[in-house]
Order: structure tokens, then sequence, then C-alpha cells
């Protein structure tokens, strides 16, 4: 199969940001708008020709799905190592083409609408096509190092549409902090990556992902503070991904990146980005599954398990609607990372990596959605928090149902689509580790009761007396609604199992039937403790609030995370490692330069009357030199 | 050669004379005289090739063309520092060293 036209699906939105981004002051804004959407549609329907190639026209060959590689070779190490730039298209990279580019498109109808009068409405849509480039290029790379490359340039496309409303100091200051935290974790990536190269000699991911290639087999040859620095490598790498992926404890970026506008949370922070890092594990599974018989991959399962509980507590406490979104994201990422992290790897074993990836489809969907009516309320209110808010059922009744519809599917409720994916996720954990198992129905609870807090919250509730009565959003900001939440009813009755899988042969995947009764049970009590809570305005949340306490006051405060990150950098490292350093910078190695120079002017200061201009003067010096140097040899030669 | 006088004799008063030249080339204010003190040198130099030519190589005659040469060339020279010097008295009405350092700048 011939894929070299899926070069196109990146090369599209970058010419548009190229297009945008130069002729920034002369295009329309009306005009812009339309170039962002069409450029994005191109690639939306490349990619789905592209899937449907790669699914029904292609299809499996001996019983598995090919990985098909085109590359070119872009820097030369030694003969093994080097580094290409190329597509790679698998199942796996498929179906994000498929998220990226339906979330891309939509977040790009609904900015349309969402953005309109804007000042910087053309800026806004360069940026969202150079994003749509860099994660679209990221899904497509063939090797570690064009990962890297595009990885750094989707962090570089989020800091800027966080900071997009630069004059804002909190914007700014929340785009800086999630560019420092994730390129941190970068760091480790970054490491990873280079111990990957040195010691299995390739950055493909096809002989790295070959169970039967070298880079598996040989994992056990050197070892490194007794594990084997291959282990040590994709720990690196998933340090990386957890920043980029919002995992505890580097979570802290998130929350405060809902400071750019709310298409930016849906699109960057809720259904491509974040779920880079589970791209990226997704992307090396065989290697975590055998290399040291998978302990990076219990790491993988155990922070992802303790990140998605985390989160869902805090998001019960948060009163900014877009806050109480964010951490459900960072939870329901760590339910993807955890659902990895127990996986298998032959047949129906890897029942969690196809869940993993089922879930990512399904949550970016249901999220994004999720995002947009959010933005469309606070669209409508003019503010993010849930005590401007309540009674909105009324006055926005597009938003309200298709609101409702991804709670329901992110709490679980059969036959949306969370359901199918959840289910599957529980019945993985269930069959490998009944911890985290646990773990995953208790948050499945608290998921459903955050998020029925908030749809409570927002339209039934108090009935909020509004200075402008709040009106339904127009048709561009209702369209990507609509779309995402049909997507989101439908979404569950794929098999995706048959498509995605880890050993990409594809299995049946059943419904366990007690299993999903579990867990809806749970969702469902989770729904009706919040009915009773939200459902009117009553004195329960406040009397539970006081009952728990300090314990509350810690949630909210969101565990003082971000207290401890400052009191460290600020106390400690400012203090105690930078502060000296800056001091010997200045006084050292700024003080010798600027001596080596002020010494210079100084001494050429007290020679400089040598210089007199007069030809006699240096006519007597060539003499005296002349005599001096003849004196010296005659005394030389006379001995 | 000259009967009675030794080479060494001739070479000492031409060494006079060199020194001589020097001494007014680096003491002298007035540019005419720097330019007679060069002149001074010159012609030391002169009598050098001319009496070396004639006391040690009397079978050839290098020194003595070498000698018209440079007494044309020290004419030549001559006429275009004297040139110089009128030059510059026009613009600076002196020839007095001091007056001419502003030509450093």
């Amino acid at each position: 199969m011939d894929i070299s036209y899926t070069i196109l699906i990146p090369l599209i939105p970058l010419a548009v940001f190229l297009l945008l981004g130069i002729f920034n002051q002369k295009i329309k804004p009306a005009v812009s708008g339309y170039i962002g959407v069409a450029g994005l549609s191109a690639s939306a329907a490349l990619s789905f020709y592209t899937a449907y190639q790669y699914f029904f026209v292609v299809g499996k060959e001996s019983g598995i799905y090919k990985t098909i590689v085109q590359k070119v070779t872009w820097m030369n190490f030694t003969d093994t190592l080097h580094i290409d730039m190329g597509v790679l298209i698998d199942p796996i990279s498929i179906m994000m083409l498929i998220v990226v580019s339906i979330v891309s498109l939509m977040v790009h109808i609904y900015s349309r609408g969402y953005m309109k009068g804007d000042d910087g409405y053309t800026r806004f849509f360069s940026f969202l096509s150079l994003f749509s480039f860099s994660m679209f290029g990221l899904v497509l790379a063939t090797n570690l190092f064009q990962i890297y490359i595009f990885w750094e340039l989707v962090g570089v496309s989020s800091f800027l549409l966080i900071g997009y409303y630069y004059t804002k100091p909190s914007a700014v200051s929340a785009a800086k902090k999630a560019f420092i935290v994730t390129r941190f974790a970068d760091l480790g990536f970054l490491i990873g990556i280079l111990i990957m190269g040195y010691y299995t000699g390739t950055f493909d991911f096809e002989t790295l992902n070959n169970p039967e290639g070298p880079a598996i087999l040989n994992w056990a040859s050197t070892s490194f503070m007794g594990l084997s620095v291959i282990t040590w490598a994709l720990i690196l790498m998933f340090i990386g991904g957890a920043g980029k992926s919002a995992m505890f404890p580097l979570h802290i970026w998130l929350p405060d990146a809902m400071e750019g506008p709310t298409p930016v949370s849906a699109l960057i922070h809720a259904a491509t980005m974040v779920v880079a890092g589970v791209y990226l594990v997704a992307r090396l599974f065989p290697m975590f599954y055998f290399v040291e018989d998978g302990f990076a991959l219990n790491i993988v399962a155990y922070v992802g398990g303790f990140s998605s509980l985390f989160a869902a507590i805090i998001a019960i406490t948060q009163t900014d609607i877009k806050r109480v979104l964010a951490f459900s994201t960072m939870s329901q990422i760590g339910y993807m990372m955890m659902s990895l992290g127990v996986s298998g790897y032959e047949g129906h074993e890897g029942v969690g990596y196809m869940a993993s990836m089922f879930h990512l489809f399904t949550h970016a969907m249901f999220k994004a959605l999720l995002f947009l009516a959010a933005g469309s309320v606070i669209h409508a209110v003019h503010s993010n928090y849930l005590k401007d808010m309540g009674g909105l059922r009324k006055y926005m009744p597009i938003t309200n149902i298709t609101f409702l519809i991804a709670a329901l599917a992110i709490a679980g409720v059969f036959p949306l689509s969370g359901f199918w994916s959840k289910d599957e996720i529980l019945v993985a954990a269930f069959e490998h580790n009944t911890l985290l198992y646990v773990v995953g129905v208790f948050v499945a609870g608290l998921t459903a009761f955050y998020m029925f807090r908030l749809y409570f919250g927002i339209f039934w509730g108090k009935d909020t007396q509004y200075k402008h009565e709040p009106h339904e959003s127009p048709l561009s900001m209702t369209f990507p609604l609509m779309v995402l939440a049909f997507i989101t009813v439908v979404g569950g009755l794929i098999h995706f199992s048959e498509y995605v899988s880890a050993d990409k042969a594809g299995f049946e995947a059943h419904l366990n039937i007690p299993l999903a009764l579990v867990a809806t049970a749970v969702g469902l009590t989770g729904i009706i403790l919040a009915f009773v809570f939200y459902k009117k305005e009553n004195e329960l949340p406040s009397r539970f609030a006081h009952a728990f306490g300090v314990f509350y006051k810690w949630t909210f405060d969101k565990f003082y995370f971000d207290e401890i990150y400052l009191f460290v950098t600020k106390k400690i490292i400012f203090n105690l490692i930078a502060a000296p350093i800056a001091w010997f910078d200045k006084k050292f190695v700024d003080g010798t330069m600027e001596g080596i120079g002020n010494k210079t002017v100084v001494i050429s200061k007290r020679i400089k009357g040598i210089q007199s201009g007069k030809v006699q003067d240096y006519a007597f010096s060539f003499i005296a030199g002349v005599v001096i140097l003849a004196l010296v040899f005659i005394y030389l030669w006379t001995n | 050669m000259i009967a009675g006088i030794s080479i060494y004799e001739i070479l000492t008063v031409t060494s006079f004379l060199f020194f001589i030249g020097v001494y007014g080339f680096i003491t002298r204010k007035n540019l005419i005289s720097i330019l007679m003190s060069v002149e001074l040198i010159l012609n030391a130099s002169v009598i050098n090739f001319v009496i070396i030519n004639k006391y040690l190589y009397p079978d050839v005659l290098q020194g003595v063309f070498f000698s018209i040469f440079i007494i044309a060339v020290a004419a030549a020279e001559t006429a275009l520092a004297i040139s110089i010097i009128i030059n510059l008295y026009r613009q600076i009405s002196s020839v007095e060293v001091k007056d001419t350092e502003i030509m450093k700048y």
C-alpha cells in the first residue's frame, strides 16, 4: 500500500499555519476562519481515507495488521543508528489520526463562533493549525527522535495557546508553568531516547518493537542499579509521557492551563496533546511489556491508578467548571495509563491495551464535548465559576442535552460509548490486579458524582437571576456539540478490539456482565448522590464539607502541591543552589572577564604616550634598538 | 687607492659622517635640516660603496655604479621631499617638526 499521500495530513495544517501566520494582518477574520476549517477538513478527509484503505482495502495480512512505514534518512550517525523522517501507519496511529482530525475539525468550527470579535482571531487559527500539524506529525512519527521533535512542537503550540490572552498575567504564568513542567519532564524523555539509542543502536519503532528483535531479546545485557538500562530508558521516557499527560506528580500544569481559551482546552488539554503520553507508552508497548517482565509497565499502571484516584478526589471540590473538567481529564488519562499497565500482549490478554486505546478514543470525544459545552456555558454567562450558574437548562437546551449525554458517557451509563470502554478497562484490571480494579471502580463512582455535581450545578440547582439573560450559542458552536454527542452515543458500537490490539491480530471482546453491572451500579450511585446533593440548592453539601473538615480544605487546595513545588523551587533550589551559583558567576566568571577588559584600558591609557606621531621619536627608538642589538651581538661574538 | 691612507681611516670618517646624519635626523627641529641630515647619511653610504669597491675589489666596478644610482635616487627623493615641505609650508606657514604633529590625526 502506497501511503506517501499521508504526509499531506500534517503538511496541510502547516501550510495553513504559514499562510495565516505570515499574512496575519492582511487576512480578514471571517476568511481566516474558513481557511482554517478548510485545511482541517482536507486533513480529516485524508485521515478517513487512510483509515478506510488500511482497515478495509488492505486489511489483514496473514492474520495481523501490518505496520506500514515510508521514510527518508535524515541524519546518519552510524550504519544502524540514523534519524529518519517519515510516516508510520498502524492501527493506533490510524486511530489517533481519526481522533485528532475529528476533534480538531470540530474545535475549528466551534472557534469560529466562540472567538468571534476577538482581536487575535487570525492568530488563534494559525496557532490551532500549528498545533494540528504538530499533533499529526507526532502521531505519524516513525522513530523516537521524530516523535520527540513533534513532542516539543505540540508543547510549543500548547504554550502559545495557553498564553493566548497574553495581556492577562495569570494566562502568561500558566503558559510558562505548563511549558516549564513539561519541558522538565521532557528532559527525562530525551535522556531515555539517548540511552535507548546507545544501547539498542536504533531509534526505529519497528525495530525496537519487534518481540523477536535484538532490542527486546537483549534487554538484560547491561544493567544499572539493579535494573536493566533499557528499563531505565523506558522509565525515563514514561516520565516524559507523564509530564505531557499530567500524571501525578507532574500534573500541576494542567489545571492552570485552563487559562487558555476553552476550544484550546477542549482540543489540547482534553482530547489530543495530553494523551500523547498514553500514545507513547502504547507505541512502545512491546518494549514495556517484554523488557524485564514489564517492570516499567507496572510503574505505568500504579502511577496511572494513583493519578486517577488523586485527580478524581480533587475534582469533587473544585468550583471552576473548567478546572473540574481538567482534573477529570487527568483522572481519565490515569485510567488509560492504568489500563495499559495491566495489559498483556497476546490475544485476549491484551484487553487492557485495547481498552486503553478505546477509552482514549471515546474519552477524546466526550471530553471535547464537555469542554465545548462548558465553553458554550461560559460564553453565555461570562464566568467560569459554578456560583454564577444554575438553572441554565431553560436558556440553553442544546448545550444542556449534549452536556448531559457526555456526562452520562463519562459516568459509564449503558449504552453510551464511555460505558463500553470503561467496562473493558475494568475487565483488564480485574483480570490482572485486584487493587487497581478496586481503585478503578471507586474512581468510576467518583467520576459519576463530580460530573453530575457539575451538571446539576450548571443546568439545575438554584435559579440564578442573570443580569443579561443567557441565550443559546450560535449554530457554529452548537453544531460541533451535536456531532460530538452523536459520536459519543454511537462510538461504543465500534468493534474496537478487532482493529486495535497489542499484537495487531485483533480479538473478539465480550461484555463481562457481572463486572459491567458492578460498574454501572457504582456509577448510578454516584449520579444519585449528586442528584440528592445538587439537584436543588440545599444544606447537604456544606454540611458534608464541614464533616470532612480539614480533609475538605486539603482537597479544595489540591493537596497543596503547587505550594510544595513553589517551596522546593523558590526556597530550596533558588536560595541554596541558584543564588550561590549566580554569585559565583557574577563575581568570578564575569569578574575575570571584566577585569581583563578594565586592565587593558588602564594599560593602554598609560602607554599611549609612546605613540607620539613624531617621526624623530620613532627613528630614535629604532636606532636605539639597533645600537642595543649591535652591542649585544658584539658582546656575544667576542666571547 | 689613495697612497698613505688605509681603508680604516676612510671608514672611520664615513662612520662619523653617518652618525652625524643620524644625530641630526633625530634632534633637528626643522624639516629642511632633517632632509640635509638624511643626505649626510646617504653620502656616508655612497662613500662606503666606492671605498669598499676600490680597496677590496679593485677589478670590478659594481660599487661605483651603485653609488651613481644612489646619487640619482637621492636627487629625486630630495626633489620630492622639498615639494612636500613647500606644500606643507603653504598650508601651515611653518617648517617646524612640532607643527606637523597635526598630521597624526
